[in-house]
């Protein structure tokens, strides 16, 4: 799976409820995305083109277990790229096939608006315009069989274990 | 004949143990990929949303689900009174007899597997809370997950883990009084901050000196670590606790003495002081009480999965008895399941709140997750004794959450701004 589009970069820490923030709880799932970062970086949502890929430090997504990772990926994000990842949105990313990576160093890589390549199976990081790369820790094959099929949903929906 | 555990492959933690039980394998080490059976599955209102829930058609066994109506409870909103009724039609057609709904047994998720005896040592339980690792206390392998995770859970029985490192805290002396677990928490995320993708394994000689209420105090807060698991090796208390309350049969597992650690810390008790988290961010984000006393306050809260202990309905009582809470700071208790709040009437406690002026409600999250019970407007301050102090978490993005003990936020609803809870244990 490759994967190419601008950067946009976020801190460390960068919990659910700047992801998925309680006001946008009760909205259809369509709406919920416009409330990404409202509270941290407000009208980045609407900044954000379809195929973009998130940049982020230390423990991205701590938090609660709502579906913060379907609101990034329904935002159009293509990709997410950080330091670490909290293992319970690393979960929800895998579930709800919202393409996710942990590379350690990833934060030196790009500044915000660089474009990335990715070669996602590999987990091979390249900023072309730098000339530099970097190898982060590809997703297990177990787990990338799910994202692939389109998350757990579909599985189970194929399996007619759910409606 | 099969291995006893005794005769198993050494060196590994009580949480890599627990994964290779549960995943037929003898060894397991971090880096791997287990699928494992699923002893317990707890549902909660928050899955049955319209905008989470998928229909389930089928149902693995349903001796191993359990539904609770926890997040908004009773219903604050028609979405969540839907959600309900979703919920209550999902228990009817399968038969869950382990059903939590509004009324005599209602309360918050993971205060209902302490009461209710549903954690089971050396097996693993899945919850779409984030606060399930709060089971953890209970030795044994307790993970929030998704709302998927729980569909695939509830369906087929079985679950994935990536098996992460694990770093031990070894417990050592006795909290001074007025000091709890929630200052050792917050000492924990002030001093190592996150650990993500790894464990946590609790003990030492500390544990002791530590009810159940406290330690899963630990367990529970544990989550704001960005832990994949967190667990207590076992010891008498705990095994004599579950057993009280369980009649299925279990069997708990100890770390293995030369199981390999990321690292080893060892968290002398008696030199934890009273701690605060400033707005926004709980990791990293810990001063002593001191440094920030006298910042005024609109809002105290005591309550959640982490908080609404019966030791800390005591807690409060105790700071609170025979005084009234400051004008203007409204002081919001809720005890984390209904059996807890009867305890407290009975002993009380909840006479010596509500005397103070503090509003005790039903068992709830309520405020903990700004979805009903306290929500806070634009500019207020909060201090808290729950879960979390992101920025907007209880309610408005622009309202500032103190995280802190219950006998600190006890302490400074009487003050009417941050105080120290010393004085009161003396």
């Amino acid at each position: 799976m490759r994967i190419e589009g601008r950067v946009w970069l976020a801190g460390d820490n960068i919990n659910t409820d700047l992801i998925l923030p309680i006001q946008a709880y009760y909205l259809s799932v369509e709406e919920q995305p416009a409330w990404v970062f409202s509270a941290n970086r407000p009208g980045w949502s609407d900044e954000v083109t379809p195929g973009d890929i998130l940049v982020a430090g230390r423990n991205f997504g701590v938090g609660s277990s709502r579906p913060a990772a379907r609101s990034l990926k329904n935002l159009g994000l293509a990709c997410l790229l950080a330091e670490s990842i909290n293992g319970l949105f690393y979960r929800n990313a895998v579930n709800f096939a919202f393409p996710s990576l942990e590379a350690p160093g990833i934060t030196g890589l790009f500044q915000e608006g660089e474009t990335a390549e990715i070669d996602f199976d590999a987990a091979e990081i390249n900023n072309p315009k730098r000339g530099e790369r970097l190898t982060g820790t590809p997703m297990p094959p177990q787990l990338l069989r799910i994202l692939k099929a389109g998350g757990i949903y579909p599985l189970l929906q194929s399996e007619n274990l759910i409606r | 004949m099969p291995m006893t555990w005794k005769e198993a492959p050494m060196g590994m933690t009580a949480i890599e143990k627990i994964l290779a039980r549960n995943s037929g394998q003898d060894v397991v080490r971090p880096g791997d990929i287990v699928t494992t059976k699923v002893e317990t599955a707890i549902l909660f209102d928050n899955n049955f949303m319209a905008t989470s829930w998928r229909e389930i058609l089928h149902v693995h066994d349903p001796e191993k689900v359990v539904v609770v109506f926890d997040h908004r409870a009773p219903a604050s909103h028609v979405l969540s009174a839907q959600a309900h009724q979703t919920g209550r039609e999902f228990v009817k057609r399968f038969g869950i007899s382990r059903f939590h709904d509004i009324g005599f047994d209602q309360g918050i998720s993971h205060a209902l597997v302490a009461d209710y005896g549903y954690g089971l040592p050396g097996t693993v339980l899945l919850c779409s809370d984030s606060h399930t690792c709060s089971a953890g206390v209970f030795n044994l392998a307790a993970r929030g997950v998704g709302s998927p995770d729980m569909a695939y859970a509830v369906t087929k029985g079985e679950t994935w883990f990536r098996v992460g490192e694990t770093v031990r805290y070894e417990l050592e002396g006795e909290l001074r009084p007025g000091v709890s677990a929630k200052d050792v928490f917050l000492h924990l995320a002030g001093t190592y901050g996150d650990h993500a993708t790894m464990n946590v394994e609790f003990s030492g000689p500390g544990l002791a000196g530590l009810s159940m209420n406290a330690r899963r105090t630990l367990t529970t807060m544990s989550a704001e670590l960005s832990v994949e698991f967190a667990t207590f090796e076992p010891d008498d208390i705990m095994l004599d606790f579950v057993a009280a309350r369980s009649d299925r049969a279990f069997a708990a597992v100890w770390p293995d003495e030369d199981a390999t650690y990321a690292d080893k810390r060892v968290v002398r008790l008696d030199q934890i002081e009273p701690l605060v988290a400033l707005p926004d961010a709980v990791l990293n984000n810990s001063k002593p009480v001191g440094d920030i006393a006298g910042q005024a306050i609109d809002q105290a809260f005591i309550g959640s999965c982490a908080n609404g202990t019966l030791d800390d309905l005591a807690i409060a009582a105790r700071v609170l008895e025979g005084k009234r809470v400051h004008d203007g700071v409204r002081l919001l208790v809720t005890p984390a399941t209904q059996n807890i709040y009867r305890e407290a009437l009975r002993l009380g406690y909840v006479q010596a709140i509500v005397d103070a002026g503090g509003v005790v409600t039903n068992a709830t999250c309520g405020a903990c997750g700004g979805g009903s019970l306290g929500v806070l407007g634009p500019g207020e301050t909060c201090i808290t004794a729950s879960t979390r102090n992101f920025k907007g978490r209880m309610g408005d993005a622009d309202a500032r959450i103190y995280m802190a003990s219950p006998a600190t936020v006890a302490a400074s609803a009487l003050q009417g701004s941050i105080a120290s809870p010393l004085e009161y244990f003396p």
